[in-house]
């Protein structure tokens, strides 16, 4: 049988999944060999989706692995981790990325405010969790250091008159060159 | 550029995924902006982010046109854009395994994680570390350490997690900065001590003293981090499994102390950590307990569903610890997150009384297919467990199972109902008969292979044995009409078994036989035409050996004799009795629900041991000609305390006429060499020593062999249990522990040993007769005596069984080694092999009054091994 004590140990992570409300793959870190192929880690995400997308019930035991989850609109966020880890854990680290993400796309979490956001989600899983470890767990830590650029405000937030201040920008930028 | 961003806006006002129908080859085309001058960091950062989104979706990029986009990349450290800056960093990362020469960006990085902007800092130390070999490490040596106390909690967070991931490959290195990390530990950060941590108890984890200093200094001082807190009763209830010292241990009370700490991560992971514990106590138990029953009324479901999980846990070993919750599992049953619901269901079965089943078991029924496979699996072992506690219950839990064998669901699943109800069948013979008709049924439509003929066989064996076996016969044919071949030769086994069995069913399994013959399997047809010619001298005998009992002989070394003997052609016919017997038999296996892979294992390492042992002696020129191998030991006895100067362990090797004594000498002694070192052994019976084969030279701590070959009684061969007193006898000479030179002379000297006893278990092999009753009418009454004992020193059944299969070591048949409660008599039904091949069977009938009287009756083919036995019980 399993091992009943945990071997200490600070790799608690085993994936972070974000899928949309197709179950398709907008973001995807695995951080072990649990699903090694490209084509074993769809499975198992197609699997998950089906298991988990129509109950939101945050919580559940998917392939011998513990699934911890979130949905928003269009989004379904997953930490996924052994299942001896702390759930706490797990749903510490899934909160933080969470209210991160809130926080950096303006509480606006669905589908088209992240994917304008992708470098925003990149840098902010980054400084969430390394490697399988946990990084940091305060989101107000993480979206200070992803910290992006003041003006990089999404299109969607910007008035009419600021899109096309920037459009003139960027058109004398090309004239100059 | 207008027109572009014309294009994007629209897509992004459409509401479509502006990644969507990205084209690796364009993308990497679009990366040759990066050479330009002035860079724009803006469009550079996008066109990073599409090539990490492109990886993301699972996209292979090959080494070439990495390396070329990676090298692109590295002009992007000439802007000074933070977006962009970390985006590379990103980009180095996912790369640094698919492109090649990344450590060009080493200088580039080690500026910016030494440089001021802190923002870049730590990502820089993660990305640097990612690309750094074992080779380059020496060379930031100096940069990691001072990043390591760095005071930016960031930059020494990355720091620790790297040198983390580092210790992997470069551990000697990585060990050398414990200072830092012991300094980083005391910060006040909450993550970088959670970190700090980790890589000290990574790093000390070999050495048990210093990880004990680390948990008593740093739970004196009380942690800032509820991550850390839980790393810690990690460590601690670690120390406290290896140690098995007692609870009352300080670390022990740090666990417990950690129940009333302010954060539920804490507080569950200390209440998770003691339910773990190895033989933890009621009492012991008891607080966690109700801080997780606490938990079960949490809001929050990830909170209810540890707690209700760790109490299913706890249940499985203590239930009463549990009644206590029995009221906030209930609340759960309802619960809307089906797995909570599942958990707290299982776990009042295995706690709750008789009553509640069919209430619980009703409830259960009515979402069985919304929760998952892994759930299931819990639920039926729950209910596999509660068949074993109140057997009354069966005709419920029956039920329960065939409605869930009926609806779909994966292997593991199937077989786990399978396993269970073939236990209740086996446990209890009133529900044979519909647990036998329920499997008919499932096999009917069963995809997997492995139940299929699982069923079949136990068909086979149960079937025949019931009142009305022809029913059962439909079923078992429709396999053979429809199934692929695996299934078909296992349909052809069980109808033979029928037709073995019933004198009645015969003429019409001959006609059904005659069928299969023709049919398009080789392995079909064999065993089809096989039975066939078998069941038509309608002989019991023949019936018993060749289709009822099957080989007992191991298959590895049956293929190995065959070889063997078809590269020596000779006059003589192949012996079966030269085979060496199975050393485990095969259906031992089934009862328990472990996996069939776990179960495995163990069978499969002794028959290659008996193999290695065989080859050994067959090496020895000495025990030339004694014939084939015949049994070995199972275990090694010790001749000496473990802790002496010399340690001795014997092996007993029987053979036709012979026995063979290995004795593995370890010399404990760092300042002797001995050699010629042989075992003189003294028979109290007429057992007579043949010859010592010595062990040349045994230097410090390197394990030597030596034998001693013994004939068997010949005047009175029933006397087979003896007693040997042995001595070791060997020559020392002394040697330079540093150097290990020895002295030329040495000296004659002896070593008295622990006595060794020879029983009649070792002339006799285990063998499984599934159909007991048909070997013992195979065998005949020619050689059978009968004799009746009284045992005056055991007041048990139980305990005269278990005494009775130790003694002889012999295989209980038919599940006769199980005394049921409540009975004054039972039959014990053994069988064995004798060596030089005899099958010898034993009945002992018991009668428990004050004491077990016994009467017990052997068969063999030869006169021998039935009077060996009845002279050894006497």
């Amino acid at each position: 049988m399993e091992p009943l004590i945990l071997e200490p140990s600070l790799y608690t992570v085993k994936a972070i999944l974000i899928l949309d409300n197709d179950g398709d793959r907008l973001f995807a870190k695995y951080y072990d060999d649990t699903y090694p192929s490209v084509k074993e880690q769809k499975a198992f995400e197609k699997n998950i989706f089906n298991k988990t997308h129509r109950t939101d019930s945050e919580i559940a035991l998917l392939e011998g692995l513990t699934v911890v989850y979130k949905s928003s609109i269009d989004l379904y966020f997953y930490v996924i981790g052994s299942s001896y880890e702390n759930e706490l854990m797990l749903m510490a680290v899934l909160n933080c990325l969470f209210d991160s993400l809130s926080q950096m796309l303006r509480k606006n979490v669905e589908k088209r405010a992240l994917l304008e956001n992708m470098e925003g989600l990149f840098l902010a899983v980054d400084e969430i969790v390394d490697g399988g470890v946990i990084l940091e767990s305060d989101p107000q830590q993480v979206v200070h250091r992803v910290a992006l650029r003041g003006e990089d405000v999404p299109l969607t937030e910007q008035t009419v008159s600021q899109v096309l201040q920037s459009a003139k920008e960027q058109i004398k930028w090309s004239l100059l060159r | 550029m207008l027109k572009k961003f014309d294009k994007k806006d629209e897509e992004s006002g459409g509401g479509s995924n502006p990644f969507q129908h990205l084209e690796k080859s364009a993308v990497l085309q679009e990366a040759r902006v990066f050479n330009e001058t002035p860079i724009n960091p803006r469009k550079c950062a996008h066109i990073l982010t599409k090539i990490l989104y492109l990886i993301n979706q699972g996209e292979h990029l090959g080494t070439t046109e990495a390396t070329e986009a990676f090298f692109a990349m590295t002009k992007l450290f000439q802007s000074n854009d933070p977006t962009l800056r970390r985006m590379c960093y990103l980009t180095i990362k996912e790369m640094s395994c698919i492109a090649e020469d990344v450590i060009i960006v080493t200088s580039s990085l080690t500026k910016d994680m030494t440089g001021k902007e802190d923002n870049y800092r730590g990502p820089a130390v993660r990305a640097l570390c990612q690309i750094t070999d074992s080779t380059m490490l020496q060379a930031i040596e100096r940069y990691m350490k001072q990043a390591i106390v760095d005071k930016v909690p960031s930059v020494s967070s990355s720091a620790l997690v790297s040198s983390l991931h580092l210790l992997k490959c470069s551990f000697d290195v990585v060990k050398r900065w414990v200072n830092e990390a012991q300094e980083a530990a005391s910060s006040d950060n909450i993550m970088v001590q959670y970190h700090a941590l980790g890589l000290l108890y990574h790093v000390r984890r070999n050495d048990r003293l210093a990880v004990n200093k680390m948990i008593s200094k740093f739970t004196r001082h009380g942690l800032k981090s509820p991550f850390a807190y839980c790393m810690m009763i990690r460590v601690a209830s670690k120390q406290l499994e290896e140690e098995d010292s007692s609870h009352d241990s300080p670390l022990f009370d740090f666990i417990e102390s950690c129940l009333r700490n302010k954060h539920e991560m804490v507080v569950y992971e200390a209440a998770s950590a003691i339910v773990n514990l190895p033989g933890c106590s009621a009492k012991e138990l008891a607080p966690a307990v109700s801080v997780l029953q606490l938990f079960c009324s949490s809001p929050k479901a990830a909170l209810r569903y540890a707690a209700v999980r760790t109490l299913n846990k706890v249940a499985m070993k203590h239930p009463s610890a549990v009644t206590a919750c029995n009221l906030d599992l209930e609340n759960l049953v309802t619960d809307s997150n089906r797995s909570i619901a599942t958990l707290a269901i299982t776990t009042l079965l295995k706690t709750g009384s008789e009553s509640s089943i069919d209430r619980l078991m009703k409830q259960i029924s009515s979402f069985m297919s919304e929760i998952s496979d892994e759930f299931k699996v819990v639920v039926v072992q729950a209910i596999s467990a509660l068949c074993q506690k109140y057997p009354r219950k069966h005709a419920v839990l029956m039920n329960f199972l065939f409605t869930m064998l009926r609806e779909e669901g994966g292997f593991e699943y199937k077989r786990a109902i399978v396993d269970c109800i073939i236990s209740i069948i086996e446990e209890n013979s009133e529900s044979k008969e519909t647990g036998l008709s329920h499997l008919c049924e499932f096999i009917e439509d069963c995809e997997f292979t492995v139940l299929a003929t699982r069923i079949l066989h136990l068909l086979g064996q149960e079937g025949p044995k019931t009142n009305n076996p022809s029913k059962y016969i439909r079923f078992i044919y429709n396999r053979v009409v429809l199934e692929h071949e695996e299934v078909r030769a296992g349909a052809v086994s069980a109808l033979a078994k029928f037709g073995a069995q019933n004198e009645e069913m015969l003429p019409s399994i001959l006609v059904l036989l005659k069928r299969c013959v023709m049919d398009d399997d080789n392995e079909v047809r064999d065993r089809a035409t096989f039975y066939l010619n078998v069941l038509e001298q309608k002989q019991k005998a023949l019936n018993a050996g060749y289709i009822l009992n099957g080989l007992t002989v191991s298959i590895p070394g049956l293929e190995r004799a065959l070889q063997q003997y078809t590269l020596e052609p000779s006059e003589k016919p192949f012996d079966l009795k030269s085979v060496p017997l199975a050393t485990t038999p095969m259906a031992e296996q089934r009862t328990e629900s472990t996996p069939i892979t776990a179960a495995k294992q163990p069978e499969k390492v002794a028959a290659t041991r008996q193999e290695i042992f065989q080859e050994q002696l067959a090496a020895v020129p000495e025990f030339n000609g004694l014939g084939p191998l015949f049994k070995s030991s199972p275990e090694p006895v010790a001749l000496t305390e473990s802790e002496t100067e010399y340690v001795i362990h014997c092996t007993k090797h029987t053979f036709t006429d012979h026995m063979v004594f290995q004795f593995d000498c370890t010399n404990t002694l760092n300042d002797q060499t001995l050699e010629n070192v042989t075992v003189q052994m003294e028979p109290t019976e007429s057992y007579e020593v043949l010859c010592y084969v010595p062990a040349w030279s045994l230097p410090y701590n390197q394990p030597g062999t030596c034998y001693t070959l013994v004939a068997l009684p010949k005047e009175d061969p029933t006397a087979v249990a003896c007693t040997f007193s042995c001595m070791m006898k060997f020559t020392v000479k002394d040697c330079d522990p540093t150097t290990g030179e020895t002295d030329d002379e040495g000296y004659e000297d002896e070593y008295v040993l622990e006595d060794l006893e020879v029983t009649i278990a070792d002339h006799i092999q285990k063998v499984m007769k599934l159909n007991f009753e048909a070997a013992w009418d195979e065998v005949g009454d020619e050689f059978e005596k009968e004799e009746t004992f009284t045992l005056s020193t055991t007041k048990t059944l139980e305990e005269a069984v278990g005494n009775i299969v130790k003694f002889l070591g012999m295989h209980p048949c038919e599940r006769s080694d199980k005394v049921p409660d409540n009975k004054n008599t039972h039959t014990l039904l053994l069988a064995g092999v004798f060596r030089g091949g005899h099958d010898i069977l034993v009945r002992s009938r018991l009668l428990l009054l004050d004491t077990v009287t016994m009467q017990v009756t052997a068969r063999s083919s030869e006169e021998l091994p039935v009077d060996i036995i009845l002279a050894s019980v006497g």
